[in-house]
């Protein structure tokens, strides 16, 4: 009986599924579809002239949320925001032409920082490529340098398999953006829709797996380390691999830095951490790195940033580099043990490895105590004076001490970023959200909309400058249409800040443009969005304000902090100097 | 130093201008490129000639890899391999006697006379990239009207050949 209900029951699933063979369904319609099966039912986009049957199909559905931005560069950071925060792949829609090349700042921005995007792009019709057709441009070509991979659509029934090997593309190894570009009549064409389960590629397969016998290279040199520093980055956050680090750390017992990116990987509270290194790191941080012994790097790439003048950076150390890409491995730095693969395994190898018998983890007390030492600079340090300028640190120790350090934060490029970087202690990986790379001014607000709409219910604050925040200043208006309400924190000092610095201690002052002439009244423009708008220019008046800032629950706030024109970010190393040549103050 | 690297990659729109773009965006010139398809029409095999030190060519390998088109690389420098280039050169002989001259230079490097015509002789030479600039200047005394190269092929000697990574 029980056979025979079965074989019933089977038949009628085939005789479904066959009908559901047999149905045709436009390049469109299977855009949606493919969207609904990768679980990627957030999408920010734009409309236009090559993308309108994928948007009439959006319309027709309710699986897919679409967010319409104001501006293409808009929805690529807002996707950025998205991924970062949740880990998932960001989702952009935009058209062909001019929709497209304001979306590659977006991309090139997470290209350079590995977030995982897959960029649709609407193309003129496949008769029409190379014609220079209205609104045509060579997206392919364009975003070839800026993109982990792009694919051109030529027929529908290449699209299932383009849209399943994007987003494994994007998401898997180091991740980055993918771009895949779709002409009209492949959205209009039918056929027999089946997701392909596989992307079948020969070319692409990242080493995940650590290489046993450099783990145990690695082990061994750490277990004779005398002056050892971690150093890790955004990749332990790529690869989810922060409790593998805190483990690592507290097995260990070595002192960490973060780098720009890689902050909230490890607790900023914690006593081990010694604060971000870099440029505008700690004293003890980069003073530890010049020192050091034994480097192990996770899932960072010597950016130019972190290591100031290569020949004078960590002189003394044997470096051991774990990163899932090869090519990130001794690119401007010689790496003396290897380690290509997913952080978060060989982490997690490299501790078991370490917890064998045959390994004593060093005592590092003296070099804990010459670490103390240099942390008594205190380098992250300001004055208040309550009678003065609103300083920019105070709002911001303010907001970190408000917050609980629990808020996501996103920020633009400049003084403020550094500032938050040093000042807002993140505990949680995925808080802290910026562009560190390639350092896009404009971020901030629409990586914000993308944070908020994948965490409707948490505290999300965009610290930006006046200089930063218009330049995609439009989105207030995407942020009133979906009621996003985000926390903005304007350090206004009328300056391009870092730009003025920078003139300061290297142009003799001489300030070339780098002032912000003809300030909108920002409260006003807020309200004209139909946000809060708030003007702050007291530092008695910081506290206060920003209790009230963040007890706006279902608001938008733009509070223009009056803040120090004068202001710089301290210490400093200067282009071309070494970790040993800081500026403090 | 100069480098030689074998490189397959999908038979793919756009493949080679991935390849391409990579070394001018890492500022590393190619001296020269050849690519073709395999007998496996989905594959095209390069073979690319640059210059530059271990860690140069080390990080545009590793780029290289990280092409998500490209299924193998392969720095032939080192390992013993067979390599040849073809030239096409087209000669206006200094004199009617000279005919003679070209056989002779002909028979030492492999030439042969591609084509002839009132005025010019041309040539085809194969061989390494070496021989051919011998050939060259072999023939230096004639006027030397216009060259064509493939750029070098390369391919591993004895049974070593270029295979596809499989999962």
């Amino acid at each position: 009986m029980l056979s025979v209900r079965l074989l019933t029951y089977r038949m009628d699933n085939l005789k479904q599924s066959s009908d559901l063979e047999t149905q045709e369904l436009t390049g469109a319609e299977i855009f949606t579809r493919c969207l609904v099966e990768e679980g990627a039912t957030t999408v920010f986009g734009y409309p236009g002239g090559a993308v309108l049957h994928i948007y009439d199909e959006l319309h027709k559905q309710k699986e897919v949320d679409h967010i319409l931005v104001r501006h293409e560069q808009g929805a690529a950071h807002a996707a950025e925001g998205f991924a970062k925060s949740t880990g998932k792949v960001g989702v952009v829609l935009v058209t062909s032409g001019p929709g497209a090349t304001n979306a590659v700042t977006g991309i090139a921005d997470a290209y350079m920082d590995s977030v995982p995007l897959v960029v649709f792009t609407g193309q003129v019709r496949t008769a029409l490529i190379g014609n220079d057709a209205f609104q045509e441009v060579d997206t392919v070509g364009i975003t070839r340098p800026c993109v982990k991979h792009n694919i051109l659509v030529k027929k529908v029934e290449d699209l299932p398999l383009a849209i399943k090997r994007a987003f494994h593309i994007a998401g898997t190894g180091r991740p980055g953006p993918v771009v895949v570009d779709i002409p009209k009549d492949v959205t209009e064409q039918s056929m027999v829709f089946s997701y392909p389960q596989d992307p079948d590629m020969r070319s692409y397969q990242p080493t995940i797996e650590g290489h046993a016998g450099q783990i145990k290279r690695a082990a061994k040199l750490i277990a004779k380390a005398e002056r050892p520093i971690i150093y890790s980055g955004g990749g332990v956050i790529s690869s989810n691999a922060h409790e593998e680090l805190i483990e690592f750390t507290r097995l260990t017992g070595f002192p960490i830095t973060n780098t720009l990116m890689g902050l909230g990987a490890y607790p900023g509270t914690d006593p081990q951490f010694i604060q971000m290194l870099g440029m505008h790191g700690s004293y003890e941080a980069n003073m530890a790195m010049h020192h050091s012994d034994v480097l192990i790097a996770v899932g960072a790439r010597f950016d130019d940033r972190i290591t100031g003048r290569l020949d004078g950076f960590c002189p003394y150390a044997k470096v051991i580099h774990i990163d899932v890409d090869p090519s990130s491995i001794s690119k401007n730095f010689r790496a003396h043990v290897p380690v290509v693969g997913d952080a978060r395994k060989v982490l997690r190898a490299l501790t078991d490895e370490l917890r064998d018998d045959k390994y004593t983890i060093p005592d590092i007390s003296a070099w804990w105590g010459q670490i103390g030492e240099w942390a008594k600079k205190d380098s992250f340090a300001y004055q208040q004076d309550m009678d003065g300028e609103i300083k920019p640190q105070y709002v911001l120790d303010q907001l970190y001490k408000q917050t609980g350090g629990d808020a996501f934060v996103t920020s633009d490029v400049g003084q403020h970023q550094m500032w938050v970087a040093q000042l807002y202690k993140f505990t949680q990986p995925r808080r802290w959200i910026n562009s560190g790379g390639l350092g896009t001014m404009g971020f901030g607000l629409p990586a914000a909309m993308g944070v908020q709409l994948a965490h409707p219910d948490a505290q999300v604050c965009c610290v930006t400058g006046e200089a930063s925040i218009q330049m995609c200043i439009q989105e207030l208006s995407t942020c009133r249409q979906y009621g996003l309400p985000i926390k903005i924190i304007n350090l206004n000092n009328r300056y391009m800040g870092m730009v003025r610095q920078w003139q300061d201690f290297f142009y003799d002052s001489r300030y070339a443009m780098s002032y912000m002439d003809a300030l909108p009244d920002f409260v006003k423009l807020a309200e004209s969005y139909g946000h809060v708008g708030m003007k702050i220019e007291k530092p008695k008046d910081v506290e206060p304000a920003l209790r009230e800032i963040l007890s706006l629950k279902d608001q938008l706030v733009f509070a223009d902090f009056v803040t120090d024109p004068r202001e710089n970010v301290f210490p400093m190393i200067a282009p071309g100097a070494a970790h040993n040549e800081m500026i403090l103050s | 130093m100069r480098r030689i690297l074998a490189v397959l990659l999908e038979n793919e729109a756009g493949s080679l201008s991935r390849v391409a773009n990579l070394f001018s965006a890492r500022g590393i010139n190619i001296e020269s490129l050849a690519v073709t398809p395999t007998p496996d029409e989905t594959l095209s095999r390069m073979t690319i000639v640059t210059f530059g030190d271990d860690r140069i060519l080390e990080q545009i390998t590793k780029q290289l890899h990280k092409l998500v088109d490209v299924v193998t690389v392969v720095d032939m420098t080192g390992q013993n391999h067979v390599e040849r280039e073809m030239a096409l050169i087209k000669l206006r002989l200094r004199d009617e006697g000279s005919v003679d001259d070209l056989q002779r230079v002909n028979k030492v490097y492999r030439g042969r006379i591609a084509d002839v015509s009132a005025l010019c002789y041309t040539s085809e030479v194969v061989g390494t990239s070496e021989e051919i600039d011998a050939y060259l200047a072999a023939m230096a005394e004639h006027e030397v009207v216009e060259v064509v190269r493939s750029g070098p092929l390369g391919i591993a000697r004895g049974e070593q050949v270029l295979f596809i990574r499989q999962n």
